[in-house]
């Protein structure tokens, strides 16, 4: 059986595999987070209540336009080749030979971003119109509105779709192997490559790639439950308490 | 007497669904007036209008001798000085009991923290909520959300408050615990508006109760007037109604 040589494989490789494996989690979660921002921001500005008239009404037009434009491309096309266009067209365009670490980062931030300024504007309309009417009515503007009371409630709903975004990223990054980013993917190609045990190496990629987004899911799960808090609240019962929030 | 806020001709339709039409009203400094009248009549929209959630179709909204619809006037600054209590409490579900009294003051009054806990821990001691501070609206009954949303609106130390049935999403043995509050923030001189359903309550609280009929205020007066002698017909069939009503949900 091939269980030998997937041990060999991987003894005799396991720090290539490593280190596949950091520039995979680490393209994926640093793309999950510019991404989200991205996606935040656009999100937010998708949401803004379209003025009447005006410049202002022309302006928000206009980015929204291109918003959109930018969410529908992004998602319409595979990362793979929006990889290819980057990298490749960056070089043609503009003379730049890019790193090839940071337009993995590049890509994949733009990519997350497309998919979770959706999930953002999502979250936003989810939200109750009561909390902007309490807020307003309390003389908040839209932008404090946002900030302090709808913002907070969009993050804590989105949590879960922006961790289901890390995990797909994770997967995802494989297809970076196109433009010669070592993760795990290309790391797995290379080593193949030479010991020509393509389904032993190819399981092992597996085996890792599946520890790394299982472990990833059980944590994000415990931070949603953490975020949380507790079920229960403390009722002030002494006056001491009680006097030092008043002081 | 001073106005607080003095509405002229204001009209509001929704499309064409003329919803208000040629209102023509103001609350006094100190007075405590109750709206009431018939589903659909107009009433929360009315309140709406008057601080500006729902944008008025004409007429004139004077606050302190000049009209807030003109185009130039900040709706933010404006309604700091209006309270607002919704049918549905709107607690700001992300913050705490505290946090909810306290983050308009910071934001919009620019109080510090300091202040703002100061002022609201009066007032939550107002309506008997200080010892929940810590407490998520998620984790209170209907009445508790509704009287920390009544602390909500007093910490902004407004000119008036506007109450949207501030009893009508409550179960009924909750109804008493908010009424009280309201009660006795009538008594201390605080300018309310109050859209309610409870006409005992509002015969005993208001200076002056406000009928309204399909989008017109069809009369107004002393709450003897209205609720013992109306002059207008339509008055006398409204309450007529909903006498019936509460004796049914009596029995
Ligand atoms: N956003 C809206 N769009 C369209 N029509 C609306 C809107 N809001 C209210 N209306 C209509 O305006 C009319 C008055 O509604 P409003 O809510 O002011 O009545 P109300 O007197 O408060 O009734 P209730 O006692 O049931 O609360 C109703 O016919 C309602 O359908
Ligand atoms: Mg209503």
């Amino acid at each position: 059986m091939s269980l030998d040589w997937v041990i060999k494989i991987l003894v005799e490789n396991w720090p290539m595999f490593l280190r596949g494996a950091g520039v995979t989690l680490l393209i994926a979660l640093i793309g999950t987070v510019f991404g989200a921002i991205i996606g935040l921001l656009a999100g937010m500005i998708r949401t803004i209540p379209m003025p009447e008239r005006g410049m202002r009404k022309i302006l928000l037009k206009t980015i929204n336009l291109i918003l959109s434009i930018y969410i529908e491309f992004f998602r319409g096309t595979p990362m793979i080749a929006q990889a290819m266009v980057i990298f490749y067209g960056s070089a043609l365009a503009f003379g730049i030979d890019m790193n090839v670490f940071a337009a993995a980062i590049i890509i994949v931030s733009i990519n997350t971003g497309a998919y979770m300024a959706e999930i953002v504007r999502g979250g936003v309309l989810s939200i109750d119109k009561g909390q902007f009417e309490a807020a307003h009515a309390v003389g908040m503007n839209h932008m404090q509105t946002m900030w302090n009371v709808v913002l907070p409630q969009v993050i804590r709903n989105i949590l879960p779709a922006t961790g289901n975004q890390f995990v797909i990223n994770i997967k995802d990054t494989s297809v970076l192997n196109v433009i010669s980013v070592t993760e795990l993917y290309f790391v797995t190609k290379t080593v193949s490559g030479i010991s020509y045990r393509y389904f032993e190496t190819f399981f092992v990629a597996c085996m890792i790639y599946f520890t790394m987004t299982f472990v990833v899911t059980r944590i994000l799960l415990y931070i949603e439950k953490r975020l949380d808090g507790s079920e229960n609240y403390t009722m002030i019962t002494n006056d001491t308490q009680f006097e030092a929030i008043q002081k | 007497m001073e106005k607080i806020v003095d509405i002229q001709h204001l009209n509001k339709s929704f499309g064409a669904h003329e919803v208000l039409k040629d209102i023509n009203f103001s609350v006094n400094k100190g007075e405590v007036v109750s709206i009431i009248g018939s589903s659909g009549s107009g009433k929360s929209t009315l309140l709406r209008c008057i601080n500006l959630l729902e944008k008025p179709s004409g007429g004139e909204i004077i606050y302190r001798g000049e009209n807030i619809l003109d185009d130039k006037h900040d709706l933010a600054e404006y309604r700091k000085h209006l309270g607002m209590v919704f049918q549905q409490f709107n607690l700001f579900n992300n913050h705490n009991v505290l946090n909810n009294c306290v983050v308009g003051q910071i934001k919009v009054l620019k109080r510090t923290r300091g202040e703002a806990e100061k002022v609201a821990m009066k007032y939550l001691g107002v309506v008997g909520m200080d010892r929940y501070i810590n407490a998520k609206p998620k984790q209170l009954s209907g009445g508790q959300k509704q009287r920390v949303a009544i602390a909500r609106a007093l910490c902004m130390e407004p000119d008036v408050i506007l109450f949207d049935e501030p009893t009508s999403a409550l179960d009924p043995e909750m109804v008493g615990e908010v009424l009280k509050v309201m009660k006795d923030l009538a008594e201390s001189g605080l300018t309310m508006l109050i859209v309610t359903h409870e006409m005992e309550f509002a015969k005993e609280v208001s200076d002056r109760v406000v009928f309204m009929d399909k989008g017109v205020i069809a009369e107004e007066g002393h709450p003897e007037h209205i609720f013992n002698n109306p002059s207008q017909e339509r008055t006398r069939e409204f309450l007529k109604r909903t006498l019936v009503q509460s004796r049914l949900a009596f029995v």
